[in-house]
Formats: C-alpha cells, structure tokens, sequence
C-alpha cells in the first residue's frame, strides 16, 4: 500500500538499495563516527577566521568605527552591504522548507534540514553587522521598545531601520523553531541507538523526550504545515524590509519602487547558491550522494538561473527608469556612476553583471545543471556577484550624492572591516561545521516518509499503480 | 499515575500495520498507542483519532500578535509620546503594517510551538517510557492496553497472525516524568499494576 503515487518517470529522490533501518544507518553514522581529518581542517580554518573576526570587532568597539573607512559621505559601507548579503543567503533555507513544502515538492527532503541550518547561521552573521555599527554597541538594547527610564522616549516605529529590527529577529525566532521542531525526531532517532553515556544524555535532552506517538506525529504535521504558511509570507517580508532601509530614502538609485521583488529574487538567487556549495561539500565529506542527488543540484540549478534572470530583468529596468524618469540625479547615478565602465566604482556594477546575469544563463543547459564541478564553481560565482549587488546599491548610490562639496574620496575598506567580513564567514562555517557533526543534516524521517514512493527500488511498483484502471486504483488506495 | 500492563506489536511495513490496525479496533481492543519513524498519513483516522486543533490555537496567537502590535504601537504614538516626524499623522497606520505583521507570525510561531510542546509533554529532561527502541528506526509499535478482559495469549496470537514481527508484553508507566535517558530510571513513587 502506497500512501502517494509518483510517476515513474520521474527521478528517484533516493538511490540505491534502502531499507529504513538503512536510512538511519546511512545519516546517523556520521554522528556516531570519528570526524574525517577533512572535517577537523575545515572546522580549524574556521575557527581560526572566527578569531581574526572577534580580534576585529574588538577593535572597533574599543577605538570606534574610526577603525573603518567610513566617512561622512559613505556611512554604508562594507558592513551594511555584508548585512544584506548574508540576510539574503538567509533566505533559501525557509524557501525549501517552507515554501516548497506547501508546493509539495519532494525533493524538498534531501536538502532542507541543512538549508534551515544555513538560515540560522547566515542570519546570525547578518546580525553582528548591524548591531556593531551602531558604534556604542552596549547600546544596542536601545533598540528594543520598552518602557524605559528616558522619558520614556519610545523608538520610531515609522523607520524601516526599526522594522528591520522586528522582521530580523522574528525571522531568526521563527526560522529556529521551525528547524528544531523537524530535528525532534530525528534527536530521538540518535538516542534510541545511542551507545555512550554522553550520547544518551545529550540526545536525550535534545530530543525533548519525543516517542512517535501517532497523535504527536498528527500534531507535528499540523505544526509543520502552519509554520510554513507563515514563513512563507514571512520570508518575503523579510526583504522586502531590508530593501525598504533603501527605497524610502530619498537618495538616487535607492528610492526605487522596484526595490522589494528585486531583493526578494535576488535573496533566493544567493540562497540557493549558498545551499548548492554547503550541500556539495557535505554530500561529498559525509557521502550522502545517495540522498542528495543530481536530481536535487539540477531542482537548485533551475531556481537559480529563474531568479538570475529575475534579477537580470530588475537591473535592466532600473537601468531604463534611470534613463526614462528624465531625473537627473538618477540618471547620473546609473549612467555614470555604476553603467559606466571607467567610473570610480564602473568595474564593481559590471563585475555584479557578469556574475549574476550573464554567467547563470549557462544553465539554460542541462548537460550544465547536472555538472558538479560547474555547479560549485557558478554557486560561488553567484555570491560574488550577490555581494557586488549589495556593493553597488549602497556605494555607488552614496559616494556622489546631491552636493557636488560631499562628494567622497574613493573608499576601501579597511584591513579591520575585511577582518569583521572573514570572521563572519568563521562564524558560519564553525556553525555549520559542529551542525554536519553532531546533528541529522538530512531529515531522516522525511527521507523516510518519501521513500516508498520516490525510492530508487521501490519505483518498479509504482508500475502496478500505473495499469490500474482510475477506479480501482481510488478504491485500493483512498482510506 | 500507575503502571500498567500493555500488549505490544512490531511490524516492519505499513502494508501489513493497515489491515491490523482496522482488525484491532473490530475485535475491540483497547488501542493505546502506535509509535512510529516517520508520520505515516491516514494512520491517524485509521486509529479513529480526532483532528488536532492546533491550527486554531495558531491562529487566535496570530491575532493576539496583531492587536498587541497596533494597540502598543498606537498608544505610545498617539498618547503616550506623539513624536511629530516631519509633520505627517501621530496614527500613522500604513507605516506599522510591516511590524504588525512581523509580531503576528511571531506570537502565532512560538504560540503554537510552546502549545504542541505541552500537548504531546515535550522538554528537555522529559522522559517517557519506549515500547521499542526501534520504534524511531524502522518499527511501527503498536500498543495494546490490558484490560480487565483482555487474554494476553490471545492478544500476542491475534497480533502475530496479523503481521506482527515480534511481540511482547510490558509493564510501564504511560505518562511521563523528569529523568535522564542516561540512566535507567522511573517515577520516583513506583506505583502498583492496576490492570491485569
């Protein structure tokens, strides 16, 4: 008895020869075995970033943002452009889950435990950005409203920096529930085998004491199913707000209406890149080929060169309402300051160009989807080329303003502000490295729950199903 | 609570768990439970559960989230401090959509978050007793509470003639209790058996 019907003509979601019992085996050994040296190298490298980072940060909060390049005119500099991008990265994760749950993709299953991962991660690091460079950062508690002693002087509830505040830490709450409340199972998977003391002490308190009750599993479902109905809305919000900091400024190049959709699509672009690097290398380090196949790459691929080429649409109409407004200013900002290619900052729009438009329409190709080295080399390419977005918008459109007198010198960053960018990047891959080691990074229940239907050996049923007439295969299966 | 005597039943397939879950309730046996890996779709009405109502509690959260955002917001704006921004409305309600809607996916996330929580007991440091341990690996664990007028041979043949890979009978305590999986541990109190 199948509880779904899947085409065979589809492409299985799990190769190989499986049992339940071998999904478990396939998942949890890692947790259970001894880290590969590969593991250890990548974790050290990781944690050594992460020092240079904290070492960086210390001096900024000890001397002040006089520490970084910043001036009068660039007040956004490196910081807020690696806010957006790595909120943007934030985002791919939920899009699996969530939206692709409600969608009914299965292929949603490989890959969406480690992407919800990537979600809390990148938005942790997304998170530091903002707070230090308020500068006086024992102050960031100002943020918060609550009655206070000052008046009480409440904060503006009108300021899209402060939606901000409210949509990011939502989207990291509710991004962490969503993620722990699909790990409960599976934790209580890794206690039942659990041989040592510690592994049964840990596990069992992560599993919160979880049985599999069908009742449980009802409610876990329902739990499930709502989450991703808010997420969904929720995570196109999320930048929507990041990108309001910009479009209800009155600055040229950011006062654009276009500004909400088009971060949206680009947050997904970079998302799904990220995913697509985190995911090759664990299938490879973890030997997970089995789980997250080429079919999965090839889904990802398919949503990047869609997004890409969204993006790519958004750039060239806010290239034309540059032109077409008959704005000055705007004119001036897209003509000259990023289009043109011997301004200052000419080579960062077209660097964003080549990585973000150009180079993902290779995967208009499916010999290109299904290529694994491609696939890594593009992913990387994507946020680069995310970065140089969020690089564009806000320098380009800051360093030449109205005021011919406030124009900037040429800004770079300095050794202190690239210091805070790398530890960022040490904070998330020793994240994601103590994650791929100590917990389920694929869904084994949810691997489990597909793998009747979408099983590489369970496919040739699915034939039986097929030969039957639509009566009889109603009446066989509906419950 | 005390302890009681129930009937356990493995099986390594939902083909064969189906047909045996309907056979149990036509005989009439006291259904306690059935453990399974993976939420397994239409085992729920095949037990003759009702449907949860989760969803509703999410979404009284979800508008509690929503008026606590706009009566907070509207008060400290229009009566507590009106800050006059550049001389546009104190109710300024297109402005605070964006954190209405923010608080309401929160209030209703971690509403019914804590509420699936104490509904199914879940913390950390919560333990239950485990009819199998593999009932989180490949097994699906169906429990047959002991009454009165249950006959355990019986039950044990019943269960094995209708798929069942292995079977056995336990004495546990259904709720749960404060304890570490890291040792063999029960309630405190260690209550009688009160069905036989």
């Amino acid at each position: 008895m199948h509880l779904k019907y899947e085409s065979q003509l589809r492409e299985p979601l799990v190769y190989g020869d499986k049992t339940y019992h071998q999904v478990t085996e396939d998942i949890i050994r890692p947790i259970e075995a001894k880290p590969t040296k590969l593991w250890y190298v990548g974790f050290y490298i990781s944690v050594a970033l992460l020092m240079f980072g904290v070492y960086s940060v210390y001096r900024e909060v000890t001397y002040g943002i006089g520490q970084w390049n910043l001036n009068k005119t660039i007040g956004w500099g490196w910081d807020i452009t690696n806010f957006v991008w790595w909120v943007g990265i934030g985002h791919a994760g939920t899009l699996i889950s969530a939206i692709l749950l409600l969608f009914r993709q299965g292929w949603r299953t490989g890959v969406n435990r480690a992407a919800e991962a990537m979600t809390i991660f990148a938005v942790m690091c997304a998170g530091q950005f903002p707070i230090f460079h308020m500068g006086r950062v024992w102050m960031a508690f100002f943020v918060l409203p609550y009655p206070n002693s000052r008046g009480p002087l409440w904060v503006n509830f009108n300021s899209p920096l402060l939606w901000d505040v409210f949509a990011i830490s939502t989207y990291f709450t509710v991004s962490l529930l969503f993620w722990y409340s699909g790990l409960l199972p599976d934790f209580a998977t890794v206690r039942d085998r659990a041989k040592t003391k510690l592994r049964k002490l840990l596990y069992g308190m992560a599993a919160f004491g979880w049985t599999g009750s069908t009742k449980h599993w009802q409610r876990h479902e329902s739990l499930s199913l709502v989450l991703a109905g808010l997420s969904t809305p929720l995570v196109l919000s999320v930048h929507t707000i990041v990108s309001f900091d910009f479009a209800t400024s009155v600055i040229p190049g950011w006062h654009t209406t276009i500004f909400p959709p088009y971060f949206v699509a680009g947050a997904i672009f970079s998302g799904f890149a990220m995913v697509q690097t985190l995911m090759l290398m664990v299938r490879h380090i973890f030997n997970l080929k089995d789980y997250i196949t080429i079919g999965h790459i090839e889904a990802m691929n398919k949503v990047i060169v869609l997004t890409g080429s969204i993006v790519g649409i958004a750039y060239i109409t806010e290239l034309f309402m540059g032109w077409y407004s008959q704005n000055k200013y705007e004119a001036y900002t897209f003509m000259y300051s990023r289009a043109y290619l011997f301004s200052p900052y000419g080579w960062s729009y077209w660097g964003m160009m080549a990585c973000n438009v150009l180079s993902p329409q290779i995967f208009w190709f499916r010999k290109m989807r299904r290529n694994v080295f491609v696939t890594f080399f593009m992913s990387i390419i994507v946020n680069i080329g995310m970065w140089f977005e969020r690089f564009v918008i806000i320098v380009t459109s800051l360093y030449r303003d109205y005021l011919p007198s406030s124009w900037s010198v040429y800004y770079s960053p300095t050794i202190w502000e690239i210091g805070f960018y790398a530890g960022t990047f040490g904070l998330f891959f020793t994240c994601f490295f103590l994650f791929s080691k100590y917990f389920p990074v694929i869904a084994v229940a949810e691997i489990k729950y597909v793998l009747k239907t979408t099983g590489e050996n369970y496919k040739a049923d699915m034939k039986k199903q097929e030969v039957m007439k639509a009566d009889e295969f109603a009446h066989e299966y509906a419950h | 609570m005390a302890k009681k005597k129930f009937i356990v039943g493995c099986f390594d397939t939902e083909d064969t768990l189906f047909p045996a879950v309907k056979k149990v309730r036509m005989a009439g046996y006291k259904l306690h439970d059935i453990y399974t890996p993976f939420p397994v779709h239409g085992l729920d009405h095949a037990m003759g559960l009702r449907e949860t109502s989760l969803h509703t509690a999410g979404f009284i959260y979800g508008i509690t989230g929503t008026t606590t955002a706009l009566s907070c917001i509207s008060w400290i704006f229009t009566k507590d401090w009106p800050l006059n921004i550049g001389g546009k409305p104190h109710f300024a309600l297109p402005a605070w959509i964006p954190i209405m809607f923010e608080l309401t996916v929160l209030f209703a996330a971690v509403g019914m978050v804590l509420t699936f929580c104490y509904l199914c007991q879940l913390a950390p440091f919560v333990k239950k007793h485990h009819f199998h341990a593999r009932a989180t690996d490949d097994l699906f664990v169906m429990v047959i509470e002991a009454t009165e007028k249950t006959n355990e041979a019986d039950t044990l043949a019943f269960l094995q003639a209708n798929g069942a890979v292995e079977t056995n009978v336990q004495i546990a305590e259904p709720g749960w209790w404060f304890g570490r999986y890291d040792k063999e541990q029960q309630l405190i109190n260690e209550s009688v058996v009160v069905a036989h």
